[in-house]
């Protein structure tokens, strides 16, 4: 078996808004191996962002400890998640969050402006086979090169992790299929470690790994014997 | 460049009108204090060099007649370094082309060398020879107001003796930047200049061999003009000493210090007004944006930029707007700069007065600037901080809006559901709402104390000239007369009435405060000179009684009833303690009136006349002016039908400049409140608006909701505004009142009016500017975009 890259021990988190306390994690226990392409599946509101959110240092759990290999994450000051971010973590969210004023290229350019050692942004484009829209603004691509754009400024740091949160909620199957290509491509290729969230259960086919969430708990976690290719996945 | 700096300038770019109307405000912060430190180093510099290098005297005495051998003494008194003597007269002026009298100040220039104080700058020409007895070297203004040249000449009646003088040079004076004839309300240079000419040629024209009747003093490093005066007034008392003064009092050198005041409160009242304005404009729009940027944010974070990063982006987005405030301000403030030190060389005689750009202006206005912008974004900037990078990752809640008080009323009132969504949206955000109120406020205030002006003048005009000095004209005679000239002048053609008056150079006193000033003696029945109370009656002294001006009782802390103590300058140099009968309404100079057969019986003489006031019949005026001219014992002739006209004209036009400026800047103000509320208003509530028009409102309905809490809140401001305009404009007289004049407070409601329909009309305009883009909402692109 692969080396452990995350791993957890009780980790809870509890929401305060006035007097109502709401868990969004109810002490998980996991492991995660490097390498792999993980899928996290459960309905809203499961926990799965919440983890994956602690995962990546931008936020706190209020109760369990975590680990990145052996840094533990739950212990680390602000600057100490803010470097973890900066050097090990790439991430990919459902709504792109690019940034509107800027283009595709000078998006990416964002990451490699602080990153250690990253490949240049054209580079991580012609990835995701965006070589061709380089300096086009977000209004002018579609949802799915967008996404794709989030993908290559995720990975143009060359993280150890790349972390995607419903990369392909916001997207139409087709162009869903495009991006799962890029994920899986990056994964393969260059073998960085890949968490995708999703409530989309056709996914898990392409996965190493599937953890399976409700409730604020991991249920099952299996792992696939053999994996479908994207394009074979449908919803 | 960094990419975030990019997305700075793109964003800048993209928010433009934004940007300018904040800009634009802190623009007139930084451009008032360009302005006002700008010129008020300038002048005092000038000043300063002007005085050390042409030597201004420090304390200065005039006197009847006192021998020369006296100067050693004056010499030797302690703290005394150069004492210099003069001969200085008043002369009547003929000048070709001018049908009526001019009048001169001639000043000695000594037999040999040139004058150890007060040294005139020669300009063109020459000085005149020492023995010349028919040379003349006048005032640059003069010269210039009359087409003088040297070698140029007119007439002049030296104490009786018409002579035709030449004019050999032309120069300018420390002792006379700020020249105003006798009796004069505003400097005249057609019609009044200073003259120099050989003391031997003055002394045999005003008989004064062997004497003078004009000392200047330089003291010592240590020696204190308090002290040297008292001193100076004891050797001068037996040869009519007329009470020495310092430069305090020194007449020229009074009015620039007045400048110099104002300037200084300019630079310190206004100015932060604007920065906290531009201050609240920043805060509320990076508030704005920094919510708009969540994602952003969130994404910088996720990216593994520092705190430090995220609050440099912010910081420097708005520094950049404070950069392009303190561009506009550096320059507009040089050019105004500029144009008000020229208009300073059209009312002071300075030999250079060129703005020099200050170092220190642009400093400390620089500094404010980007120190207004940096305050206005702490809060914006530290929520950017503190986001956490998870949160900043999902949309924001809905604000929390309560129902309170204000909301009872309006579901009692049955207000429309628009209604109390604006209601509402005030309620939400009660301390911007309060800003802009305060600022919108700030905007009529401004505009108020800009035009309380003109009717202050009005009044200024109304009670000086219609009802205190009525006389068209002032025959200034070159002494004290007795009243039989009051019938000379009555014959004089062309004169309607005449009626004596006296002046009396005096001290009062009331316990340790005391003023130097010229007594005004009339006779009671006098109809054409006169002073009024605050209700326009006229104002006579009771018996032996003195009448004070409101100020003069203000400086000497007495009211009606009280006794002061007179120590006359002039005569036997008796002091008298008197009553202080009443006090009256004056606005220009500290006035002190008696009657003049009480003053008589006092002195132990008949009365006596320094000045006949006289009424004319204008269509033969040519024949007066012509018997002026000629009247021996005449110093000169002040025509108020002139000073009426000229006063009017100066001040109209200066307050239409001023009254341009303050409504720019006020326009400003709102604009830039308004539009900026409108812009973020519209930004906050696209996505209900667009609802709205969905589910079936209409253009009007939806643009009432947006420029309903912007109208209600400027109308909101008005009273606000008046409130702080009364205020301002309160300061404003009380900073202006001096001991040369004062304003009085005059509060119309068309003042009230005005400013409100400009702010209001300012602030319709600018929400109206951001309506359109209602017009323009793309429905379905609002509904789709996440917030």
């Amino acid at each position: 078996m692969s080396e452990l890259i995350f791993r957890s021990e009780g980790l809870t988190k509890v929401y305060r808004t006035g007097d109502v306390s709401v868990y969004a994690l109810r002490g998980v226990d996991m492991r995660l191996h490097a390498g792999e392409l993980t899928v996290l599946l459960g309905p809203s509101g499961s926990g799965k962002s919440t983890l994956l959110n602690i995962l990546g240092g931008l936020d706190r759990a209020s109760e369990g400890r975590a680990w990145f290999r052996d840094h533990e994450l739950t212990a680390m000051t602000d600057r100490e998640l803010t470097a973890y971010r900066r050097d090990h973590v790439g991430f990919v969210f459902q709504f792109y969050n690019l940034v509107a004023s800027l283009t595709a290229r000078e998006n990416v350019e964002l990451v490699t402006e602080i990153a250690r050692a990253p490949m240049p942004a054209a580079e991580a484009l012609a990835m995701v086979g965006l070589d061709h829209r380089l300096d086009h603004f977000p209004a002018q691509l579609s949802g799915g090169e967008q996404q794709r754009v989030a993908i290559a400024r995720a990975i143009a740091k060359r993280p150890e992790v790349l972390l995607c949160d419903e990369p392909t909620g916001a997207l139409d199957s087709k162009t869903g299929i495009q991006v799962l290509e890029a994920l899986e491509r990056i994964n393969r290729d260059l073998g960085t470690t890949t968490v995708v969230i999703t409530h989309n259960a056709g996914i898990q086919a392409m996965a190493h790994r599937v953890v399976f969430f409700a409730d604020g708990r991991i249920n099952e976690v299996r792992e696939n014997a053999t994996r479908a290719r994207p394009a074979e996945i449908t919803w | 460049m960094h990419v975030l700096d990019r997305k700075l300038l793109r964003d800048l770019r993209r928010m433009w009108a934004q940007v300018l109307a904040i800009a634009l405000v802190l623009a007139c912060g930084v451009m008032i204090l360009v302005l006002a430190i700008g010129v008020q180093r300038s002048l005092e510099d000038t000043l300063e060099a002007y005085y050390e290098r042409n030597r201004f005297a420090e304390v200065f005495s005039g006197a009847k007649r006192a021998p020369d051998m006296l100067l050693s003494e004056i010499r030797a008194l302690p703290g005394v370094r150069v004492a210099e003597t003069r001969i200085v007269g008043q002369v009547v002026l003929d000048l070709p082309g001018l049908e009526e009298p001019a009048a001169g100040r001639v000043v000695s220039l000594p037999d040999v060398d040139v004058p150890a104080l007060n040294l005139p700058l020669v300009l063109t020409g020459r000085p005149p020879a020492p023995d010349a007895v028919d040379e003349v070297m006048v005032t640059r203004a003069f010269a210039e107001a009359n087409g003088f040249v040297p070698g140029d000449r007119f007439s002049a009646n030296l104490n009786g003796r018409k002579r035709t003088l030449t004019i050999t040079g032309t120069a300018l004076s420390p002792e006379y930047i700020y020249v105003l004839g006798p009796g004069a309300m505003l400097p005249d240079n057609r019609r009044f200049g200073i003259l120099w000419m050989p003391r031997r040629a003055l002394a045999a024209a005003f008989d004064l061999q062997g004497a003078f009747n004009d000392v200047s003093l330089a003291l010592t490093r240590d020696g204190r003009a308090e002290e040297v005066i008292p001193a100076l007034d004891q050797l001068l008392a037996p040869y009519g000493g007329a009470g020495a003064y310092g430069r305090a009092e020194q007449a020229s050198h009074v009015f620039i210090e007045g400048e110099l005041t104002q300037l200084r409160a300019l630079a310190r009242i206004l100015p932060p007004i604007f920065f906290l304005i531009s201050a609240f404009l920043v805060n509320m729009v990076l508030a704005r944006i920094v919510t708009l940027e969540r994602g952003v944010i969130g994404l910088m974070k996720a990216l593994g930029y520092s705190d430090a990063a995220v609050a440099g982006h912010f910081l420097k987005l708005a520094t950049l707007v404070s950069l392009i405030g303190i561009a506009i301000g550096w320059s507009v403030g040089s050019w105004l700069a500029q144009g008000m030190a020229k208009l300073y060389t059209e009312f002071f005689e300075f030999p250079y007065l060129v703005f020099q750009p200050r170092a220190g202006s642009y400093a400390i206005s620089a500094a404010a600037g980007v120190a207004t912008a940096g305050l206005g974004a702490i809060q914006g900037v530290m929520r950017a901080v503190r986001m956490p990078p998870a949160v900043a990752m999902v949309p924001p809640a809905p604000p929390s809006f309560k129902r309170g008080a204000v909301d009872r009323m309006a579901t009692w009132a049955r207000f429309s559901q628009p209604s109390m969504m604006v209601l509402r949206g005030i309620g939400r955000w009660p301390g911007r709402a309060a800003f802009s109120i305060l600022a919108i406020a700030a905007s009529v205030a401004i505009l108020m104390s800009a035009s309380f002006f003109p009717d202050s003048l009005d009044e200024i005009i109304d009670t000086s000239f219609f009802r205190q000095n009525r006389q068209d004209a002032m025959l200034i005679l070159t002494g004290d007369r007795a009243d039989s000239v009051v019938e000379d002048a009555r014959h004089l053609p062309g004169v309607l009435a005449a009626e004596p008056m006296q002046y009396l150079p005096a001290v009062l006193r009331h316990g340790h405060l005391s003023r130097r000033i010229a007594v005004e003696a009339r006779d009671p029945d006098a109809t054409l000179s006169r002073v009024t109370d605050a209700a326009g009656r006229p104002v006579t002294p009771a018996g032996d009684g003195i009448v004070l001006s409101d100020r003069l009782a203000e400086r000497l802390d007495v009211v009606p009833g009280d006794r002061i103590e007179m120590q006359l300058l002039t005569g036997r140099r008796e002091t008298l303690t008197l009553p202080v009968s009443a006090t009256a309404t004056v606005y220009f100079g500290l006035g002190a009136y008696m009657d003049r057969a009480a003053m008589a019986r006092l002195l132990r003489q008949p009365p006596q006349a320094s000045v006949v006031n006289v009424a004319m019949d204008r269509d033969k005026a040519r024949a007066l002016y012509a018997a002026a001219k000629d009247t021996p014992g005449l110093a000169g002739t002040v025509l108020l039908f002139q000073t009426r006209t000229a006063f009017s004209e100066t001040i109209a036009r200066n307050i239409l400049n001023t009254t341009v400026v303050y409504i720019v800047i006020a326009v400003l103000i709102t604009v830039g409140v308004t539009y900026n509320g409108a812009r973020i208003q519209l930004s906050e509530r696209a996505r209900e608006l667009a609802s709205l028009r969905i589910i079936g409102f209409t253009r009007a309905e939806v643009s009432y909701i947006l420029m309903g809490e912007l109208m209600l809140l400027s109308f909101l401001a008005q009273p606000v505004g008046w409130a702080m305009g009364w205020a301002f404009a309160y300061a404003q007289v009380k900073s202006f009142s001096s001991d040369l004049y004062t304003l009085p407070f005059v509060m119309t409601s068309a003042t009230y009016a005005k400013a409100s329909l400009v702010v209001l009309a300012a602030s319709a305009v600018a929400a109206l500017i951001v309506r359109r883009r209602i017009d323009r909402l793309d429905l379905v692109a609002v509904m789709k975009t996440r917030e």
